[in-house]
């Protein structure tokens, strides 16, 4: 039972994440961050997401890509 | 956004997977023997058949800012993911996927398994094959399809997309009867990972509690704003490979 719930949650960590978990917790990081200046310091931020997730897909390329020619 | 966007991206989305999942059906049935591997794609269809009436009606049911907040996260996460690759092949720090490839290598593994017999099923190896398959690229269908179709509130349109592309794929699979390599796949990955990230990051924000300025007619900047981004960090990264290439041999010259 454990071995099938491990690889239960290992196929989903997969399907969803993949190679690079940064990306999955800038989003997370990012996404919380909007809220919390929309609903606490109504600060209309749509423009922070769109940053993260460019800066996010930037660092991962630039890890997958790092020392090889 | 509109019904056609919501139609395009779905069918486009669902044919790339359609195609993945024809190679290794072929690969299995060509090979082995195809009852089995008929036995193996029902398993899975009627798997993600179930997938879908248990999770279809139970999206309608979570509140719409929730599920867009929920829905866009996993989306601009799924489509960084696609992103990422179709970047990685496009700049060539990875091998093109190749369909033909794939179904070689496939049916190399096919022809050396052993042939046995286990629960009804004649052939245990072309029906898992065949099972995983298509229930791995299917899950990937679904998720796509519910997802845009939850939150568009048009789960319909979505679904009619997503068995359009399987049908379309299926018949010119059954006519060709081999692996659809002619099929610009690289592109449309691509293509497919600036929608579901371009509409992960609209869904999301808005779901954190955003205005978008222009509301809906954001995304309008949006999608072409995350192409463009994505293009140059490809000219970015093909420009950096090849000055590195070059840079390799001259460096062994001078050491010689």
């Amino acid at each position: 039972m454990t071995r099938w719930l491990r690889s239960f949650g290992a196929f989903w960590y997969d399907f969803v994440i993949g190679d690079d978990w940064r990306g999955a917790a800038v989003v997370a990081v990012a996404l919380a961050l909007t809220a919390v200046l929309v609903h606490a310091a109504s600060v209309n931020a749509w423009w922070l997401l769109p940053i993260a997730v460019i800066g996010a897909l930037g660092w991962s390329l630039r890890r997958a890509t790092s020392g090889k020619p | 956004m509109s019904s056609l966007a919501l139609f395009l991206t779905v069918f486009i989305a669902c044919a790339v997977e359609a195609v993945e999942a024809l190679t290794i059906v072929l690969a299995a049935g060509l090979t082995r023997e195809w009852r089995s591997t008929f036995q193996g794609m029902a398993a899975a269809l009627a798997v993600l058949a179930v997938t879908v009436a248990v999770l279809g009606p139970a999206l309608t049911l979570v509140p719409l800012t929730a599920l867009r907040l929920v829905v866009g996260a996993l989306l601009a996460v799924f489509g960084l993911q696609w992103l990422r690759k179709a970047i990685l092949r496009a700049s060539g720090y990875q091998g093109l996927h190749d369909e033909e490839a794939i179904y070689a290598r496939q049916v190399a593994a096919a022809r050396t398994a052993t042939s046995e017999g286990r629960r009804g099923v004649r052939d245990w190896y072309a029906f898992t094959l065949s099972f995983k398959g298509v229930l791995l690229e299917g899950m990937e269908v679904v998720f796509i399809a519910l997802t845009f179709g939850a939150n568009q509130q048009n789960q319909g349109l979505a679904a009619v997309a997503a068995a359009a592309a399987v049908v379309v794929v299926a018949a010119v699979g059954i006519a060709v009867r081999a692996p659809l390599s002619r099929v610009p796949e690289n592109t449309l990955k691509f293509a497919v990972g600036v929608m579901l990230t371009s509409f992960g990051m609209f869904w999301g924000a808005e779901g954190a509690g955003v205005s978008w300025p222009g509301n809906d007619a954001a995304l309008l900047a949006i999608v072409p704003g995350t192409a463009l981004v994505a293009l140059g960090y490809t000219a970015l990264m093909r420009r950096a490979r090849a000055s590195a290439r070059a840079a390799v041999p001259a460096a062994g010259r001078s050491a010689a």
